[in-house]
């Protein structure tokens, strides 16, 4: 049992003690289960809910258990929605975004804390300024400019580019990145320029070894965002053979019956909530060092 | 590695010397500075090349494009009318009345509900990792599927839904939800509070985590009861976080638009749920009227930058 040592709010002398005690315990049942209720009930509901035949699901009042198992509503999702392609597509997408954050937002973020290059401070003020700019305004004008990139002319629609390439444009990855090179001491990098190594030798040797749960964080958030992202894919990736899974099963939704529209959802649900479960630890960390971001 | 650690390191890796400060430096100008930090600059690149691309240049072209009008490839400058259109759309107030009812109801429910629970959470000792994970869990999901999972089941109008089924169990009266047009609005927001109020927890967690401990035992030494504490000590001493989330929640609600297009279909009932972002989407992507969206899209820029205005004037203030 670990018992935190810490004082907050209501002290731990008090907590120890009879009535406090007993109070305690039933706080922290209540919550327990209410918190179970809250946030796990909806999904039970969804995964047991899409196990249903169209006739349970439609009784009153609601069955707990779906009474009899229908794995076929699985089937049809998975067969019918073309879940397997609609998954590649958007694992596809997510791994890109990885790549192409990872690569340029690092090198970026280690030229703005490091390198000092000309005018890095109104570099960084622009990007950071972005934060600023809800998604819903630029989303015209962007969508114009994916259609018709400026001077080169090319149509991004159905290319993943138009996916990875704006999401390089992330400026909180910047400030993370930034602000964790920042904390590295100048010692180390001027030892290892007076050793002779360039700057990449640096950044690839010294760096990046220490940066790595940084990075992790940075790779998550990405992975994440392409995999709940939908107004955006929805517009570029216009055409069935490129969807990503959210964009598929809302185009699907009206003419499916509607258990195995969740069942697909459930499918669709998955990866992240795995991906959730093995790395919480550093997401959270990562939520909470970075201080800002809904 | 190197053990000579040198005492005058004054040297900046990537740069060769510090530059003296005179004329001849100057004049030798950007293209200098740039050729003699090559690798720097080359780093930048990438992202500043997709930032101009896909933020910096949409962000000036939405301005332009507000004042434009495209028709069978031609664009003329057309002033305001885009604006004026925008305005005589018959749903135009009604967006706006919705998304700020769907704001400020997010704000009572989405901003003090998972405050308190963060609060609650801190101060529990056990299964402290387990809640955690639970409260976080519905942001991990794609918006779509969970949004689903509210249409079909917990909103089904009839007594089969869960939240029907819950409410009659209780021996509440049950509600028509999305069907009715005043459910529509709280309906939306406890899917949306439900989504998305993990992210909001922890941060708060570890906001309160950063409260010395001595100025709750100097308050109860005082005679402050747990209620007194909370707004002498907790609140003041979460101010800023408090404030900055409040920013970010009103920037993000403000853009209420996936909650109407799955849960309602787009408008809903009586246009009970036609957000200002749905009606961005209607008018550049099936009206074919991008340049009307844009000029929504800056009127909603401008209220928004309304908002940060205000809110930087209140939190200087405070200080």
């Amino acid at each position: 049992m670990a018992v935190d040592s810490t004082r907050t709010l209501v002290s731990p002398a008090q907590l120890r003690r009879g009535r406090g005690r007993v109070l305690y315990w039933a706080v922290l049942a209540v919550v327990v289960v209410a918190f179970t209720l809250v946030f796990l009930g909806p999904l039970y509901w969804m995964v047991t809910g899409a196990l249903k035949s169209g006739q349970e699901i439609a009784q009153t009042p609601p069955s707990l258990f779906p009474r009899d198992p229908q794995p076929q509503n699985y089937v049809d999702a998975w067969t019918n929605l073309d879940l397997a392609k609609l998954l590649f597509n958007t694992f596809y997408y997510a791994t890109g975004a990885v790549l192409f954050q990872l690569v340029f937002d690092t090198a970026a973020a280690y030229a703005l804390s490091k390198l000092r290059p000309v005018l890095g401070g109104l570099i960084l003020g622009l990007m950071l300024a972005t934060l600023m700019i809800p998604a819903m305004v630029l989303i015209v004008p962007q969508y114009v400019t994916v259609i018709d990139l400026p001077i080169v002319h090319l149509n991004l629609l159905d290319s993943p580019f138009a996916i990875w390439l704006p999401l390089v444009a992330n400026a909180f990855n910047i400030f993370l990145l930034k602000r964790f090179f920042d904390s590295i001491p100048e010692d180390l990098m001027s030892a290892a320029v007076m050793d002779g190594a360039s700057p990449l030798r640096t950044l690839w040797s010294i760096v990046l070894p220490m940066s790595r749960p940084i990075l992790g964080v940075v790779a998550i958030f990405a992975v994440t965002a392409v995999w709940k992202d939908f107004l955006w894919p929805k517009l570029v990736m216009p055409s069935p053979e490129t969807r990503t899974v959210s964009v598929g099963i809302y185009a699907f939704a009206g003419g499916t019956p509607m258990n195995v529209v969740i069942a697909a959802s459930v499918i669709a649900a998955i990866p992240t909530v795995v991906l959730f479960l093995i790395f919480q630890r550093n997401i959270m960390s990562g939520l909470t060092t970075g201080g800002l971001k809904g | 590695m190197a053990l000579t650690t040198a005492p005058g390191a004054t040297r900046r890796p990537g740069r060769p010397a510090p530059p003296p400060r005179q004329t001849a430096a100057r004049r030798a100008g950007l293209g200098r500075k740039v050729r003699d930090n090559l690798t720097g600059h080359t780093f930048l690149i990438g992202a500043v090349a997709c930032f101009a691309v896909f933020s910096w240049y949409p962000m000036v072209r939405g301005v332009v494009m507000s004042f434009q009008r495209t028709r069978r490839g031609e664009t003329t400058w057309v002033g305001w009318d885009n604006y004026a259109r925008i305005i005589a759309d018959p749903s135009f107030w009604t967006a706006w009345k919705n998304t700020f009812v769907f704001t400020g109801l997010a704000l009572v429910l989405g901003y003090a509900v998972p405050f308190f629970v963060a609060i609650l959470l801190n101060e529990l000792r056990h299964a402290k990792g387990y809640l955690r994970v639970l409260v976080y869990l519905p942001v991990m999901l794609p918006p779509a599927s969970a949004l689903f999972l509210f249409k079909f089941y917990a909103y089904d109008p009839s007594e089969a839904g869960l939240f029907n089924a819950v409410l009659t169990a209780l021996g509440l009266p049950t509600s028509e939800w999305m069907q009715s047009p005043t459910m529509t609005m709280p309906a939306m927001v406890l899917a949306s509070t439900w989504m998305n109020m993990g992210g909001a927890v922890l941060i708060y967690l570890a906001a309160l985590q950063n409260i010395p401990g001595e100025l709750y035992e100097a308050a109860e030494i005082d005679g402050a009861g747990v209620w007194r504490r909370i707004v002498h000590v907790t609140i003041p001493q979460t101010r800023l976080i408090l404030a900055l989330l409040a920013m970010l929640q009103i920037v993000a609600t403000m853009q209420l638009f996936i909650e109407p297009l799955i849960l309602a279909n787009g408008a809903g009932t009586e246009d009970s749920a036609t957000s200002v972002a749905y009606l961005i989407y209607q008018h550049g992507f099936f009206q074919n009227d991008l340049n009307g969206a844009a000029a929504l899209g800056v009127i909603m820029l401008v209220v928004l930058a309304g908002f940060s205005a205000v809110y930087v004037r209140l939190t200087a203030r405070q200080d």
